[in-house]
């Protein structure tokens, strides 16, 4: 095999497989097998090998965070939002996942051929509604629009930059055994009402998408405490996607209680009529916080002082043990793993 | 959440816990039917709160899993047929065929729809009234009403683009399988709740009498096992050969008349292949001969495919207990649920899937 990576074939075996599947795209193992045998390869760099949710850069003396996302959901209207609110919110939520207080977002947009032209009057409506919100501008933009059955309606891409805010020192990899995780609502709740809504299902109680942005609450905490070592936006592959790669790029160990985590009463209910377990499913207004705990009352009161924020609770713990793994002790006082996602989740037959 | 917390609640699991301590005299094997038990039992570590004279092995029921190979070619040649649509549980999805899968199938063009129930299948047909609508009916006699009832809504609307590829199976006849077996280590059973909702149970009395061996209709929540398990202990404890129900507020003795009606009116019982296990006499469900105008394998002219396994996977000693997924030389290796050799592996109700996504020390 030659030397120079360019020149070599693809290193995902063919017996695995051939084609991209959805899953590849789910957040779980297949997109980390993406990554780690072709974006790395190819693409890595210091930069990049950080494994963040956007990128840490110093140009000129000052910091910078760097982050691109796109948006592909279905439906594109949602209980609790759309596309454009989401698209905002997730970019946002992406620098502040960096320790940095957002500042500008570039937008694209790829139409499919006959999107009528109200839905995108109202995407664009939710898009400046949420950069209002969040105190970021939208600077730069594209659009391009495909025939017909070449795209489903609207595809958004964002890239965000941000102003890191000084003193803090946030990345997987500042994870330290001791530290505690806080999570500052219920989770599951913007993957069941985006289920909920495309497969037609109906409860007793509409569920809501938790889309928000969390920068207020964040930067306020920030500015307090230096000491957070980790934040993350637990969206595709859920908490426990999101826990299992801090863990795996901390070499640390993660405990969870089952018991502190938070899940609404419909959103349970969802899962288990569905057969999902909501630790997989994706949140759109949730931030995971390691930091040590002589701070975590400090933190917890800040975070309940917002909206976003009223539920905060720790949830578990940074470990010694068992490196690389999350460990689940459940609500009947037994411990077990919690892997990380493979694919997307399926409804169960019975 | 009512009706789920109080059997997932910690004081009740203790004190189960404790009566299974004190009652536990010597070594049994119990094993659970059903996969969503064995996913239950894992998901909820009971193995590590259970005596250790108490070895769970875990058995067949776990519809994708032993739905027979050939039946899945079967569906992967519908989902690449022009004009037809291949409806499908969201769990059969990823069961490995000889080559592929349905969802790998779907990403090349392929034609899969995940459906929810077979009514839905029913209603893709009307929706789509030039294609044809092959609903994949996979599963134990739990799913099978559902499809009977899809069946005989198509029946009486007239509907002449569905049809169903049979793949139904059954437990009791399973369950004379393991038990005649001789390499038969099997001192108790839990029996599969909801199986036993619909069908009753009064036709495992007769075989748990033949092989004296207690069975116990037991449910899917923590509680609910423990307490299977507990009476399963207590009988073997004290000599008792019968049926017990530990799962009354679903299962009643003689279970749900209109649905077994219906499975009868449109069903027949046959032989059915199970795959890793092999032909077990009696223990599938076919078309009955006046709706054979639904029988996919008929209409699409399917009969004679076959397809081989690979010779690795030991799904057939995983789903008869004779082996843990630790002892298969592929378990986490070869075979994960990213790439699974067997459908154990891939499927929510598979062994193999439950010791690889909750268990930390023998995995890789």
């Amino acid at each position: 095999m030659s030397g120079n990576i360019l020149e070599q074939s693809c290193p995902i075996p063919k017996s695995d497989y051939e084609h991209i599947l959805l899953a590849h795209g789910g957040g779980g193992k297949l997109t980390q097998q993406l990554i780690d045998k072709i974006f790395y390869p190819l693409l890595g760099n210091e930069i990049l090998a950080r494994g963040h949710d956007g990128a840490t850069l110093t140009t000129s003396g000052v910091k910078l965070a760097f982050t691109t996302d796109s948006f592909v959901v279905d439906p594109i209207f949602f209980p609790g939002g759309n596309i454009g609110d989401l698209a905002v919110n997730g970019t946002v939520n992406d620098l502040v996942c960096c320790g940095a207080i957002p500042k500008f977002i570039s937008l694209a947009f790829i139409l499919e051929e006959g999107l009528p032209i109200e839905d995108l009057w109202e995407i664009v409506k939710s898009i400046r509604h949420a950069a209002d919100k969040s105190g970021v501008k939208v600077v730069t933009g594209d659009t391009k629009v495909v025939g017909k059955g070449k795209g489903d309606r609207i595809f958004i891409n964002t890239s965000g930059i941000g102003e890191v805010i000084e003193g803090t020192n946030i990345g997987p990899e500042q994870c330290s055994p001791g530290d505690v995780i806080i999570i500052n609502g219920s989770i599951a709740d913007h993957g069941i009402a985006i289920m909920s809504k495309r497969e037609g299902f109906s409860f007793e109680t509409t569920i809501e998408s938790d889309t928000a942005s969390l920068n207020e609450m964040v930067t306020e905490v920030l500015n307090k405490y230096k000491s957070v070592h980790v934040l993350r936006d637990p969206t595709r592959g859920g908490l426990a996607s999101a826990l299992n790669e801090i863990s795996n790029s901390s070499k640390t160990g993660i405990t969870l209680y089952e018991d502190k985590i938070g899940i609404s009463e419909s959103v349970r209910g969802a899962c288990e009529i569905m057969g999902f377990d909501p630790l997989y499913i994706a949140n759109e207004g949730k931030i995971l916080m390691i930091l040590p705990e002589k701070d975590a009352p400090g933190v917890l009161d800040i975070l309940r002082t917002h909206r976003e924020g009223k539920e905060a609770a720790i949830i578990g713990y940074v470990t010694e043990e068992d490196p690389g793994f999350v460990k689940l002790r459940t609500t009947i006082g037994s411990s077990r793993i919690v892997d990380m996602i493979t694919g997307e989740q399926l409804p169960r037959i019975c | 959440m009512k009706h789920i917390d109080e059997y997932r609640d910690k004081t009740l699991v203790d004190n189960l816990i404790r009566k299974i301590e004190s009652e536990v005299s010597r070594p049994w094997t119990i094993m659970e039917i059903c996969g969503g038990q064995t996913h239950a039992i894992m998901k909820y570590n009971l193995l590590d709160l259970l005596p250790r004279e108490i070895t769970m092995v875990h058995g067949p029921g776990c519809p994708v899993c032993v739905t027979p190979i050939e039946l899945i070619e079967k569906a992967l040649i519908l989902s690449r047929r022009e004009n037809t649509i291949l409806a499908s549980f969201g769990d059969m999805l990823r069961v490995p065929g000889s080559t592929t899968d349905l969802l790998s199938t779907k990403a090349l063009g392929g034609n899969v729809q995940m459906v929810y129930s077979p009514l839905d299948a029913v209603q893709l047909a009307i929706d789509h009234p030039h294609m044809q609508v092959v609903f994949f009916a996979v599963g134990f006699e739990t799913t099978a009403p559902a499809v009977a009832l899809a069946v005989s809504q198509a029946n009486i609307r007239k509907i002449d683009n569905f049809s169903i590829l049979v793949a139904h199976v059954l437990v009791p006849p399973a369950i004379q399988a393991l038990l005649s077996a001789p390499q038969n280590r099997i001192d108790g059973f839990l029996a599969a709740g909801h199986v036993c909702t619909v069908m009753g149970y009064e036709q495992y009395i007769p075989i748990a009498e033949k092989y004296k061996t207690p069975m116990v209709v037991t449910g899917f929540e923590p509680v609910d096992i423990l307490f299977g398990i507990q009476k399963t202990v207590h009988m073997l404890e004290s000599g008792v050969v019968g049926v017990e129900n530990a799962y009354p507020r679903s299962v009643k003795k003689e279970g749900n008349l209109p649905a077994q009606a219906l499975l009868k009116e449109i069903f027949e019982i046959g032989d059915r292949n199970w795959r890793g296990i092999g032909p077990i006499p009696g223990s599938g469900y076919h078309l009955r001969e006046k709706y054979r105008r639904f029988n996919a394998d008929l209409l699409f002219d399917l009969q004679g495919i076959e397809a081989e396994e690979p010779a690795i996977c030991i799904a057939g000693e995983i789903l008869t207990g004779n082996k843990k997924p630790f002892e298969c030389s592929a378990f986490g290796t070869l075979c994960k649920p990213e790439k699974p050799l067997g459908a154990p592996m891939v499927s929510s109700e598979g062994a193999c899937a439950a010791y690889f996504k909750y268990s930390i020390t023998e995995k890789n």
